[in-house]
């Protein structure tokens, strides 16, 4: 193995700015001239805007102007948009809501943006924005998504609050496979919403030339092509090719950051009308109240058995809280990234689902790590589980009935799973995880009056995102293929641009690592270039763990392509036949003779241009490429997790952690092995301690760090973390993509272990100390077999 | 505006502020030095911390103004002038002890203050106890405790950088 090339663990390009202090985030970008942007917020769930006051703000000093709602609508400015078409079951389309960067008429959640102060400080600004006179009329309100139907109406658009009505599968063979089970059992879940919390807030620095009519802005984007298409295409601040979007390093997204969100709009748009750079820098409180929120469903599933734990079907009803208004990708998280797996890793012969999505008075809900396969992932693990304990069959055991075994395998909710091998993740995790022990460490905690439960998530997840033609036919508004470009400079070094975007993932080591081995060249020779619209030709961005599967693929087109060029340029160099050149190890050799050519002299070559006329071979050795995959990836794999709670408090520890799994082929383990860490602790987080939360009126009661609980260092164990292997056959590396894996496993297996220690299936999340403390005082704790 | 002086990495600096001036904005915005970072508004995530006259203090809560006369120590000032690491700095790169890199400067220089308080042997359940002050949203602080073991060890065993930290303290 070449030490730098794939599946070494090599230390990270981009680590030595960040432990320097020298990266460069949004916030940290300065322009001559800057101004800074302060939004006046609805403090108010639903309310009708019956003036806005601007007066005496702008009397206040420092202040550049204050724009409104109505001047937004004045100039034009479009909507925000959702960018998936979802259809009901009667065939109507999703009702989206218009979504103003700047309310003008009615407020929808607290923190919805009225006006704007660009002040000449940031606490000029602030100042300002205090003196902002909104009169509003308070209109009664609805939080709670299982009462959204019944509540008052948010959008004209939307009777009873219904965005859409959706079903996937075939409810008449569920309906008969039910009949004839001999066991069926039923679980209600509410999958609790959640705040992404990146560390970073998101930031927004829009620029405007008025020389050239450019605008120009640096944004905490996970795709800022994406970002750009929208502006342009939907919002018209500034058509595509007049408008710039820098995303630079960026700081944790966790989807949050895949979005269009008003506060980016609304400074391109300031920016341009008070000809000065405009800056917004989101403070935590904002964060809360205005990110993309994520999860929030209140389902009840029911899974049916025969007589042997065979599982017959599976049927699913959910209701999906998308908040107050759609956000860009809301729609397609609980439809087409849920119920499509909710066949888990199982051989289940008939599965329906119903969505109900609905619009509540909360910040929007969209994609958050894993978006929608946890939730799935959950329904399924939790089922199976409770299945198993109901019918007395050993959980894994009940699993491997039912385990997928030949491949490819068609389930009933579209997928097509290419590859996988289940019984491997879980046999591995169970020797890991000493199965066999726990009985005795069970015993041995009882002496200490603990209790230990153990429990299971044999995940799946559908990655790899996406085939376009395929996300095309299920109503994506784009398609989800990735771009890139490989320069190789007449010096040898190379850089590659990118369409996706790296903001803690660590593209800038394992694409290098591609071309280090792929082309024979030392890792420092190359560069990776990613996150600008003026550099990168276009690009998806990066979700969906899609950066490997299908960025690193198009990477590998754009390497076959500058092989096949070199070696056009090298045999004109040593003047051979084309066909007789080989490429290995960095070095061009004629077959058959002793004649080669070094890779820098090739590159050189390529670009002087003396050995071969231009009419036969066009000078130069950069070369692009457009890969659209041909599936989806299904990383898979098996988490224990082993808890042991205090009876008087109820207080749950993490004791051992076991993750195996699959993501086909490994770039940098080292990278991938930190990625399904950050995973877990963020489904621990929902499984113990997250949790968001609005009163009847709509205010956010978790609105800051104090109230939120994200897990720290002492509420996480470290992990036991493996991988098995089988190749993705859809991509040319083998990839299946790993950064959501842990998000997804990790809930169901804490929820598992739990209710395996107190004996009753009845449990919420977060399950922190007083819900586990209730639910023990109803509860008779499993003995130790 | 009231005039503000301090040692910030060792040179001194000074400046006119606001009174309401946080120590954090005017190391970012008058001297520029953007390492160290702002995640929340309520001293709970840690991005921030910065080390005054030698202890961890988060520089969100912290008026610029109370830093009179203190020395300040932020990110930038860790690593040799000639771009050697502090053995903490090189220990988190070695260890994958950070992933989008937006919480590590807090990290980095609370780590350095649990091994003042603590010593250079340090067990997983004190580095966890003691980072209570400081979140991260990517690695599940798994090699983040690694990470801060490690440099620990390493400042013991002597680098240049740790040396001089230890006879600065």
């Amino acid at each position: 193995m070449n030490a730098t090339g794939i599946g070494a663990a090599v230390r990270r390009k981009e680590d030595i700015r960040f432990i320097t202090g020298k990266g460069q985030y949004t916030d940290d970008v300065i322009r001559p001239g800057e101004t800074r942007a302060v939004f006046v917020r609805s403090p108010h769930a639903r309310a009708k805007i019956k003036s806005v006051d601007v007066s005496e703000a702008k009397r206040m000093p420092g202040v550049v102007d204050v724009l409104t709602g109505a001047q937004l609508a004045a100039d034009k400015i479009g909507s925000l948009i959702c960018g998936w078409m979802i259809h009901s079951k009667d065939g109507s389309p999703m009702k989206m809501a218009p979504h103003p960067a700047l309310a003008a008429d009615t407020v929808n959640h607290v923190g919805d943006a009225v006006a704007v102060v660009i002040g000449e400080t940031l606490g000029q600004a602030r100042d300002a924005a205090e003196k902002v006179r909104v009169d509003y009329e308070v209109l009664p309100s609805v939080t709670d998504p299982a009462k959204a139907k019944s509540g008052p109406q948010i959008h004209e658009i939307a009777p009873k609050n219904t965005i859409y009505e959706w079903s996937l599968g075939d409810a008449k063979a569920v309906e008969a496979a039910f009949a004839s089970a001999k066991h069926v059992t039923t679980l209600d879940i509410v999958n609790n919403r959640l705040v992404p919390n990146a560390i970073e807030p998101r930031a927004a620095l829009a620029e405007y030339d008025s020389g050239t009519d450019h605008l120009t802005l640096w944004n905490t984007s996970q795709n800022p092509h994406v970002a750009r298409l929208v502006i342009a295409a939907f919002v018209g601040i500034a058509p595509e090719h007049k408008l710039r979007v820098i995303a630079p390093d960026v700081g944790g997204g966790f989807g949050s950051k895949i979005f269009i969100y008003p506060e980016e709009v609304v400074c391109l748009w300031a920016a341009r009308k008070v000809r000065r750079p405009v800056k917004w820098t989101a403070d935590r409180s904002e964060s809360f109240l205005t990110d993309a929120h994520g999860r929030d469903h209140v389902t009840k599933a029911e899974v049916a058995l025969d007589e042997h734990g065979k599982i017959l079907a599976l049927r699913a009803h959910t209701v999906a809280n998308l908040g107050a208004y759609m956000s860009t990708f809301s729609s397609s998280v609980p439809t087409y990234l849920y119920a499509t797996l909710l066949s888990g890793q199982y051989d289940i012969p008939q599965i329906y689902c119903e969505v109900d999505a609905v619009y509540t008075n909360t910040a929007p809900v969209d994609a958050y790590r894993g978006a929608g396969r946890p939730e799935a992932a959950f329904v399924v693990e939790r089922l199976v589980e409770v299945a198993a304990r109901e019918m007395g069959i050993d959980p894994a055991d009940l699993r491997k009935r039912n385990f997928i075994k030949s491949f490819p395998h068609q389930t009933p909710v579209i997928m097509s799973y290419d590859a996988g091998d289940y019984h491997a993740s879980l046999k591995k995790a169970m020797e890991l995880a000493d199965v066999k022990g726990f009985n005795k460490r069970k015993r041995e905690a009882a002496r200490h009056g603990k209790l230990r439960g153990l429990g299971y998530s044999a995940y799946i997840e559908a990655c790899g995102i996406a085939p376009s033609q395929a996300v095309g036919s299920l109503g994506a508004g784009v398609g989800l293929w990735e771009s890139a470009e490989v320069r190789v400079n007449p010096t040898g070094s190379v850089e590659v641009l990118t369409g996706t975007h790296a903001h803690g993932q660590g593209h800038e080591t394992t694409f290098a690592q591609l071309v280090s081995e792929r082309l024979g060249i030392p890792f420092e020779n190359v560069s990776i270039v990613h996150g600008d619209t003026d550099k990168v030709q276009f690009g998806m961005g990066t979700y969906g763990s899609r950066s490997g599967a299908v960025g690193m693929s198009a990477i590998v087109k754009a390497l076959d392509k500058v092989e096949a060029k070199a070696k056009k340029v090298a045999a004109h160099m040593m003047e051979a036949a084309e066909g007789d050149i080989e490429f290995k190890d960095g070095k061009f050799t004629v077959a058959g003779t002793d004649k080669s050519a070094a890779w820098g002299d090739v590159a050189l070559n390529a670009y002087i241009a003396h050995k071969f006329s231009g009419q036969e071979l066009e000078p130069g050795l950069k070369e692009t490429s457009f890969y659209d995959p041909t599936n989806f990836t299904f990383p898979a794999g098996c988490h224990i997790c082993e808890v042991e709670i205090d009876v008087d408090t109820g207080k749950t520890d993490i004791v051992n952690w076991t993750a195996v799994d699959d993501f086909g082929t490994v770039i940098n383990p080292m990278i991938v092995e930190g990625q399904v860490h950050g995973g877990i602790a963020q489904g621990v987080g929902q499984a113990l301690l997250e949790g968001a939360v609005y009163d009847k009126d709509g205010q956010l009661v978790t609105g800051s760090l104090m109230d939120y609980t994200m897990p720290r260092a002492h509420d996480l164990p470290s992990f036991k973390v493996e991988t098995t292997e089988t190749r993705a056959p859809s991509n040319p590396l083998g990839i299946k993509g790993c950064g959501e894996a842990g998000a997804i496993a990790a809930p169901a297996a804490v929820i598992n272990a739990i209710t395996d220690a107190i004996g009753t299936e009845s449990l919420a999340m977060p399950a922190t100390a007083n819900t586990v403390w209730s639910a023990l005082q109803r509860a008779k704790p499993r003995a130790a077999a | 505006m009231p005039a503000v002086s301090m040692t910030v990495n060792g040179k001194p600096v000074s400046g006119e502020v606001e009174a309401r001036t946080l120590l954090v904005q005017f190391l970012r915005e008058n001297l520029r030095l953007t390492g160290t970072h702002v995640g929340c508004d309520t001293s709970q995530c840690g991005a921030c911390v910065v080390h005054i006259d030698g202890i961890a203090t988060k520089s969100c809560t912290t008026l610029a103004l109370q830093c009179e006369g203190a020395e300040v120590m932020t990110i930038e000032g860790l690593a040799a002038e000639d771009g050697t690491l502090h053995p903490m700095q090189e220990a988190f790169r070695q260890n994958h002890g950070l992933q989008c890199g937006f919480c590590t400067p807090g990290m980095i220089m609370s780590a350095l203050d649990i091994v003042r308080r603590n010593g250079h042997e340090l067990d997983e359940h004190t580095i966890r106890e003691q980072l209570d002050g400081n979140i991260c949203r990517c690695t599940g602080y798994h090699n983040i405790v690694k990470s801060i073991a490690a440099g620990a060890k390493a400042m013991a065993a002597g680098g240049e950088q740790g040396a001089s930290l230890r006879a600065a303290e």
